[in-house]
């Protein structure tokens, strides 16, 4: 039987179908494993990096150099699809990751900004979130790191003018915002888990369908490539657990 | 040719209170600890501090020495929060200038190009641009006539940056796979220090040119100081002290600096020595 983590790696690695020679980067364990699930099956063109300064092929082997500085002009660039955590994320899929609370005196200081204002505006970038709940998916966000749609558009046209984002991945579905006002919407649901449970983790009314299809299931070979190839040690249910 | 090379408390004797200080690195990677120890015991504060932030942030936060801190994030990298940078800021113990990755970097490219400003397509939109009122944005004079902040330059009083390398002239070599942005904190600042790991009369006749990453006509000052990055890695010299890392973490302040940061730099890495031994 296929489990929850397995499903959450592979709509996470779906994220990267189609996006061409790009990097992947993925924060988080899951969405590492989901990229190199893509690399490994249906997106071979992926870069990896190794975590740190370098490009490496599956076979770990170094094909190139990204430093900071480079990584940086390779947001810019536009080549590099990012899925980020998210301490908040709202309807709009503004992301908080740098404090909860008044921003002048946090309750709690987290992060910082990051690279999240300057991935959003620059290159394709999604979300995942291993514990869905009204905590995470909230009303309004803190602190504005990642921009939403809403906030992109209020911008002007540089802030839209590469702006994307493709998905949210949590631990109950996949979501997007393929909505007329680019409002957060029910995509896929993992299976066992039930619409209304969804929306009852969501601080915000969720677009959906009237029916809500399961997020699709593994091929066998891609449930062998992650269970003995990607991920032998079982670090996917550290995560999500089942 | 000049002979640049001073101790940790020289470098700390040239800065005062009040000053705007790089600190380069990045997280808990090729921090210049010990010359964020030495300045631990000066009387320097009031700082404005610049860095992409790791445990150098966290002490001196601790120790309530900076006024404002720059930066895009703070964090120990294998421990994600830094414990006393968020204490000290959820105490309201300084003043923050919150801004990405990216504007920070095009901002020390300003200051080392002696611009005031650079564009960049990051900080429209987000909150970054709500917490520092004073960011303006710049509208493009071609065609395209679009609009993109303007990074104020990062200009620094003073540079500390650590390098595994460097000769009595300033010139310093990184051997890890990442320069961070060490090359830019000396460009962008009026005074540079450069600490490393081992003192070298030149760098043999064939060193791999572009591991040669900080050129002396930035550098003021050159200081060897072996671990002189400790418990922040400087691979491939060694990696981060993981675990002295969670004990400075877990420990409440005053307890860690009355054992660890009371006398010098050597006792401090006896200090190290004697505690790893303890734990054995």
């Amino acid at each position: 039987m296929t489990s929850r983590a397995e499903y959450c790696v592979l709509a996470c690695a779906d994220a990267w179908r189609d996006v061409g020679e790009v990097l992947a980067s993925p924060m988080g364990t899951v969405p590492a494993l989901g990229a190199r699930l893509a690399k490994r099956t249906f997106s071979p063109d992926l870069l990896l990096t190794d975590g740190e300064a370098l490009l490496v092929g599956l076979d770990g082997r170094t094909e190139g150099w990204l430093p900071y500085r480079r990584h940086l002009a390779m947001v810019t660039g536009g080549r590099r699809h990012v899925m980020m955590g998210a301490s908040q994320l709202d309807r709009f899929g503004n992301q908080n990751i740098s404090c909860i609370g008044d921003w002048e005196r946090p309750a709690r200081q987290l992060l910082g900004v990051r690279g999240a204002p300057v991935n959003t505006l620059n290159n394709p970038t999604s979300y995942w979130v291993p514990r869905h709940s009204r905590r995470v998916f909230v009303e309004r966000v803190d602190m504005v790191c990642g921009v939403g749609y809403d906030r992109a558009a209020a911008a002007g046209p540089s802030a839209t003018r590469y702006h994307r984002i493709p998905r949210v991945v949590s631990n109950l579905g996949v979501f997007d915002f393929a909505t007329p006002d680019h409002t957060m919407r029910l995509v896929s649901l993992h299976p066992g888990v039930t619409a209304e449970e969804v929306q009852d983790a969501t601080g915000f009314p969720l677009a959906r369908a009237d029916e809500v299809p399961c997020t699709r299931e593994p091929t066998a070979e891609e449930l062998r490539l992650i269970r003995e190839v990607i991920d032998p040690q079982g670090l996917r249910d550290r995560e999500v657990p089942s | 040719m000049t002979d640049k090379t001073m101790t940790p408390e020289d470098v700390v004797a040239r800065l005062r209170s009040g000053m705007t200080l790089g600190i380069g690195g990045w997280g808990s990677r090729r921090k210049p600890m010990a010359l964020v120890r030495a300045l631990l015991r000066s009387d320097v504060t009031d700082l404005t501090v610049v860095s992409y932030g790791g445990p150098d942030v966290g002490l001196l936060a601790a120790a309530g020495r900076i006024r404002k801190l720059v930066t895009a994030f703070v964090t120990l990298d294998s421990i994600p929060l830094e414990p006393h940078f968020r204490a000290a800021r959820e105490a309201g113990g300084f003043e923050l200038g919150e801004i990405d990755e990216a504007m920070f970097m095009w901002g020390l490219r300003a200051a080392a190009d002696r611009l005031p400003f650079l564009p960049v397509r990051a900080g429209l939109g987000s909150d970054v641009m709500r917490v520092n009122p004073g960011l303006r944005t710049v509208t493009s004079p071609y065609e395209d006539g679009e609009t993109f902040v303007a990074m104020p330059a990062l200009r620094l009083d003073a540079a500390l940056v650590h390098v595994n390398r460097a000769d009595r002239l300033g010139n310093g070599q990184y051997l890890g796979p990442d320069p961070y942005f060490d090359d830019l904190f000396c460009e962008a600042a009026q005074s540079a220090y450069v600490s490393c790991e081992e003192l070298v009369d030149g760098f043999g006749a064939a060193p791999v040119p572009q591991s040669l990453l900080v050129e002396r006509h930035t550098v003021t000052g050159v200081v060897e100081t072996p671990r002189g990055a400790h418990f922040t890695s400087c691979v491939p010299d060694y990696d981060r002290d993981e675990a002295f890392q969670k004990l400075y973490a877990t420990t409440p302040w005053p307890e860690f600096a009355a054992r660890f940061l009371h006398g010098d730099e050597k006792s401090y890495q006896s200090a190290v020595r004697t505690w790893h031994e303890e734990m054995r």
